[in-house]
Formats: C-alpha cells, structure tokens, sequence
C-alpha cells in the first residue's frame, strides 16, 4: 500500500476530473465547484423541507420515488463509471439491464426464490461485461459498436424469449425498516424504510467510492485509462485488468437489472429498461466519475422522474404527459450540453481506444 | 457475406432448439418475403425506411458521428408529414406530396441538426444527446397525434392523425413502391455527395482525423451540424415515405425500432452508401417473411431481431468471424476494422 494522499483539499488526487480542471484554484480552501455545490445542496434541502411542511404525504411519495429511480441509475453510472475509469466506453448498460432484468425474472419466477433471481440477475451481468470486454479488450473491436451489439442483442433475446403468461409467483422485495431511522421525518421514509436492494445499492456507492479513490485497484484503474503505455511500464497488465474491471462492472449493472424486475416492478415487460441505461452514462458524466458524486447526480433525475409520476397522478397542473414525459430527457441533453460548455469536464485520456501489446 | 450466413446458421441453431424445423421456418420466410407480387411489394415497403435509416446512420459515420437519433428523426418526419399530408386541402398532386416529403425531411433535419451544432459547439456527445432526442420525439409525437392532429371522425379514440389527402399519398406501381425508388436515389446521391465533392471530401477528412481537418482550413464545427442535419433529413425523409406511402397516416407508436435498425444496416454495409441497398433489402425481406415465418412453423418473428444483433455482432467483430471459420491470417490483409475515429468526449 503505497498510495499517497495530499490532504483532502479536493477529492483524491489522480483521476478526479475536478481537480485536474481546477488546478490549483483552491489550495487551502474550497474549490469554487465545491463551493457552489454545497450552497446548491443547502439550497435543495431547504427547498424540500419547506415543500414537507407545506404537503408532507405528497413530498414523501416524491422522495420515495426520486431514490427509487435513483438506485438504478447509480448502479448503471457505476458500471460505466468503472468501464470509462479504465478506459473503456460502456454504451451496453442499456442492454445489460435488459438482459439481467429477464433471467432475473425468469430464474425467480422458475425457482420461487427472489435471492436465486438476484444471482441470476449479477451473473447474467457479469457474462455480458466479460462479452463486451471480449469485444472491446480482447478483440479491440470499436467499443461504441460493441455497446450496440449487446442493446440490440438484449432487445432481440429478451423479446424471443418472453413469456407472455408468466408471473413472479410472489410479491416482490418488500420495504424494510431500519429502527428508529425510519421515523425521522422527510428522510425517514425515504431512505430507512426501503427494499433490501436499496440498501446494498447504498453500501456499494460508499464501497466503492473508497476503493476506486483511495485503494491500489483504484489507482490502477485510473492508470490504464489515462495512460496505458505507461502503466504497463510499471508492471500493470493492462489487458488483464481491463478485462476483469469491465467484467466486475457488468455486475453492478445486472444487480441493477435484478433490481428493476425484482425489487422496482415485480415483472418483466418487453424493453423495460426504458433508456435508463442510457440515462445512467448521462449520471455518470454529471457525477464526475465517482460513485458518490454519481448517486447526487441519480438522485436529482430521479427526483425529476419521480415528479413526473406525481404529476401524472393528480392534476395540480395543467401539462399534458407527454411533456412532463419529456423532462428527464431534456434535462439530460441541458446537463450534458452545460457541462461541456461551462463544467471544464475531462475524460480519461486513454478513453475509446484499443490498447495493443507491442 | 460470411457474417450473415453465421447469423442465419446460428438463428436455425436456437429455430432447432425450440423444437421447430428449420427448413420449413427459412423456406416461409423467404416465400414470405419475395415468393409472389405481393410479397414483394411488402419486402420493398419495409426495406425503403431501413435504407433511409441505414443512410442517415452511414452518412454521419463518414464524419466521424454515431447517430442512434434515426428514431427520433424519423418519428418527427413520419409525423410533420402526415401534419401536412392531411392538413393541407386542395392542392395538386404536385404541390402537395413535394411539399409534405420536404416538411418531414426538414423536421428530420431539424431534430439532427441540435445534436450537431450541440455537438459543435459544447463538444456534448451525439451517443447521448440523440438517444435523448429519441425520446424526447417519441413524447412529442405523441402529443401531436393524441391532441392538436388527432382523427376526431366517428369514435376514433387511437392517437392517430386522419388519413392523408389523396394528393399527399405516394403511388405505388404494382410490386414497387414509389418510396423504394426515393430511396435508391437517396443512396445514390449520397455516394455522389461523399465520393465526389468538396463538401464530402471535407465530411470524410472531419471522420479520418478532425484535428488534420481543422489544420486543413476545413470548419469542423460547421461539418459535424451540417452531417447531423444532412443525416436527420435522410431518416425524416424515410419517416414521412412510412406515412405518406405505408401507413396514410401518423399513428403513435407504430414506427417504434424502425430507426435503431438503421444502425445494423449501416453496419452490414461498412457504412458504403450503396451497399445499404442491398442490407436494407435483406432486413427487409426478413422482416416481411417473419410473419409468415410464425404462420407456417410458429417460430416467434422476434427470432429477426436475434439475427439481426448476430449478424451485427460478426460485423462489429470481424475476428470472431476469422476464428470461427478457421482463417488463416494473411500478413498483408488490410484493416477492415469498423472504427468512429474520435473517441468518446469531444
């Protein structure tokens, strides 16, 4: 363990996108960046806790539904986060879902057992990372193209081979409780109160923003997606490593396709990934490539597409649905044409292309 | 060649693991497709959308671009099209079809353009912003056939315009459509435009290297907007053959997945203008098989779908192709690797 850590002024030195765009902008103080997304932060909650005086069972069904959209998307931004972190695009999370969601499904529903269900879901995922690792990595086939390959290939098995007629056979993943916590007020519901994939969802954006800033692994993986020439200088198997970071990620993302039939919906529906794959790369992009910053980001889509399915239920607005509909996507166009013109974002170097042993 | 006899052996493969016959299943599917006049004529109607969509696709490839957005440019064709198509009364044959193809193209155009100047100018990528576009347009076109153009008529309660005027409705000559023919010129015209122009010549250099290009004096912003543009009129203007000559109408949610096919098109062709003809006429000969195909062997049509992403997967990836065949490498082969140039940021 010879990873070195300056300090703690802005988040774990090498590959944070902010400060290497920031340079030294704030060396003992605070970052303007973070500076404004604390006071944007301030700002949300004081909006959302006047909001929870004003009409607290509407609030709460907003919240609830803004960390259930949420998850998903976290778990997809950190499947490509990890993906991009090494240098390989993952446009397939779209598929991965897909594909996840159906053995999912299809597993429980066979087997009676939800926990079977999840397994199939993470493995399902993980084969699909090793396939577009093969693809990407082993083949260097354009990763743009292989990311298609899979979203078509999820499209098309998924459709052959749903079964109109079958069900889950049980009710889905049920809240749980966490003590004394689900009784705090605006928050308690909405995060203590939450299936149990909600909360490992949460553990691994803590795990897994540690490990990707502050372990080997992780300084390793920034390495070879920022220069893999020359981590292979230092002994790092690029390759190798590639293949395992894309594979391990794809895991993540079928844990978010297990969750979206098993714990989100409780069935599976043709295409019912819906985009969020895709939404997911926009999180990921908005987050920074960290999983913290990530869930912040999932977060408030999720926030938009929940109002979007509180607007539909009760007619305090005249908008028709189709364009509250529209509001999570347009968002993510303005977030992602915003954060080229003013976020100062930078994507590792080495990201898009093939790596050859020479 | 070889990548779509795999795609074919491999579907009969899962065919033979349902437990149907394969040679009953292929044989409808061909007879379904291409077997009489009629059949015919359903091959060609499928296969002119995916040879727009397989255009608009390859088009902005040349430049380097990724454009998933052919859905969301063609849902907006198909419906400005209909729009004017059933709008517009009174018009002569020759006004009004010209004009209602020329709203939908440049709707089409339109909806490219933003994710090209967006791109042009904030460097956002056009993966995202036209998969965005996708759905933003699926929400628009709904709205505009559920609300302001629904059919009123009788007890029509389906979001769906009325039918076109006869004046806006493409012919058809026996076997061929009309639309077919438009999209063979479209694909003719664009070989021309990028084999023998200057503008194509500044298009391929942007694709080849933009950092060169813009050292070459070429405007690379105004190459990547003008691509996308370019690319949303030909998808648009395969929308709006689907309304005027197909369907007689708009109807939400019909064309849904007609503009992602443009992507394995454009793939099966190695994105050569001309060679998108033929892909979209096997697609499409596929396509108008597969019900048939269900008819006569109750193998499920979606079993197209699983091909298609076959076939693409052997494009995508040639050397699956090499070692499964067993082919020796040849030292002077050339590299016929599908690249997009830049990578993923700007």
């Amino acid at each position: 363990m010879t990873v070195t850590h300056d300090g703690g002024t802005h988040d774990a030195g090498a590959g944070s996108a902010a400060s290497a765009a920031s340079g030294n902008a704030g060396v003992r103080g605070w970052s303007p960046q973070r500076m404004w997304s604390v006071a944007g932060a301030v700002v949300l909650v004081a909006c959302v806790w006047g909001f929870y005086a004003w009409d607290g069972a509407q609030t709460t069904a907003v919240l609830g539904g803004t960390v259930r959209a949420a998850t998903l998307l976290v778990l997809g931004a950190m499947c490509g986060m990890i993906g991009e972190r090494s240098g390989i695009v993952n446009i397939g999370i779209e598929g991965q879902f897909l594909m996840s969601a159906f053995t999912a499904f299809t597993v429980a529903s066979m087997s009676g057992s939800l926990f079977l269900g999840v397994v199939a879901g993470v493995s399902t995922g993980l084969a699909m990372g090793w396939m577009l690792a093969a693809m990407s990595v082993g083949l260097r086939t354009d990763q743009i193209i292989a990311g298609t390959v899979l979203n078509i290939a999820a499209l098309g098995l998924t459709s052959f081979f749903y079964d109109r007629g079958r069900s889950l056979g049980q009710p889905k993943y049920q809240s749980i409780e966490l003590g004394p916590l689900a009784d705090l007020p605006v928050v308690g519901t909405a995060l203590f109160n939450r299936p149990p994939l909600t909360y490992l969802a949460l553990v691994l954006v803590v795990v897994l923003h540690v490990l990707l800033l502050r372990s080997v692994w992780g300084m390793r993986t920034t390495a070879i997606g920022e220069h893999p020439g020359a981590a292979a200088t230092v002994g790092i198997d690029v390759i190798r490593l590639r293949y395992w970071n894309v594979t391990l990620a794809g895991g993540l993302a079928g844990l978010g396709g297990a969750y979206l039939a098993l714990e989100s919906v409780g069935t599976f529906t043709r295409a019912m990934s819906g985009g969020r794959g895709f939404l997911a790369l926009a999180v990921m992009i908005f987050g920074r490539r960290t999983p913290l910053g990530a869930y912040a980001a999932a977060l408030f889509f999720g926030f938009t597409t929940a109002l979007q399915g509180q607007f539909q239920l009760n007619d305090t607005f005249d908008i028709p649905a189709q364009f509250v509909g529209m509001l999570p996507f347009v968002v993510t166009i303005i977030v992602v044409a915003a954060a080229g013109l003013f976020g100062r974002m930078r994507d590792p170097a080495a990201l898009g292309q093939p790596y050859e042993v020479r | 060649m070889a990548s779509v006899v795999l795609g074919l052996v491999l579907g009969a493969v899962l065919i033979a693991v349902q437990g149907h016959s394969v040679s009953s299943a292929y044989s409808a599917l061909v007879l379904g497709g291409a077997g009489d006049a009629d059949a015919l004529l359903r091959t060609l109607q499928k296969a002119t959308p995916l040879v727009f969509g397989g255009l608009a696709v390859a088009f902005a490839f040349k430049a380097g671009l990724f454009n998933i957005g052919g859905q969301g440019q063609l849902l907006v064709g198909a419906a400005f099209a209909a729009g004017v198509g059933f709008g517009l009364e009174g018009l002569p044959l020759v006004v009004h079809l010209p004009l209602a193809l020329l709203v939908g193209a440049a709707a089409g155009a339109a909806w490219g353009a933003i994710a090209g100047v967006l791109k042009a100018t904030s460097g956002a990528h056009e993966v995202i912003v036209t998969i965005m576009l996708n759905f933003v347009a699926g929400n628009l076109t709904d709205w505009l056939a559920a609300n302001p153009w629904q059919d009123r008529s009788g007890s029509n309660i389906i979001a769906r315009t009325p039918l076109v005027q006869p004046s806006a409705e493409i012919p058809t000559w026996g076997w061929l459509p009309a639309g077919f023919v438009l999209a063979v010129i479209a694909a003719f015209a664009c070989w021309f435009i990028l084999e023998r122009t200057t503008y194509g010549f500044e298009v391929r250099s942007v694709g080849a290297n933009r950092h060169a290009a813009r050292y070459a004096g070429i405007s690379v912003g105004w190459i990547m907007a003008s691509t996308m543009a370019v690319a949303g009129l030909l998808a648009g203007l395969g929308g709006a053959i689907e309304s005027l000559g197909v369907d007689g109408r708009f109807e939400a949610g019909v064309n849904v997945g007609l503009g992602f096919e443009g992507i394995t098109i454009a793939l099966l062709a190695r994105t050569n203008p001309i060679a998108v003809i033929p892909a979209g006429l096997l697609v499409g000969l596929m396509e108008a098989g597969a019900a048939k195909m269900q008819f006569e062997s109750g193998v499920a049509p979606e079993i197209i779908d699983v091909i298609q992403a076959l076939i693409l997967l052997f494009v995508a990836a040639p050397l699956i192709v090499r070692w499964l065949l067993r082919l020796r490498d040849r030292p002077d082969a050339p590299d016929r690797r599908l690249t997009l140039g830049a990578g993923w940021g700007r």
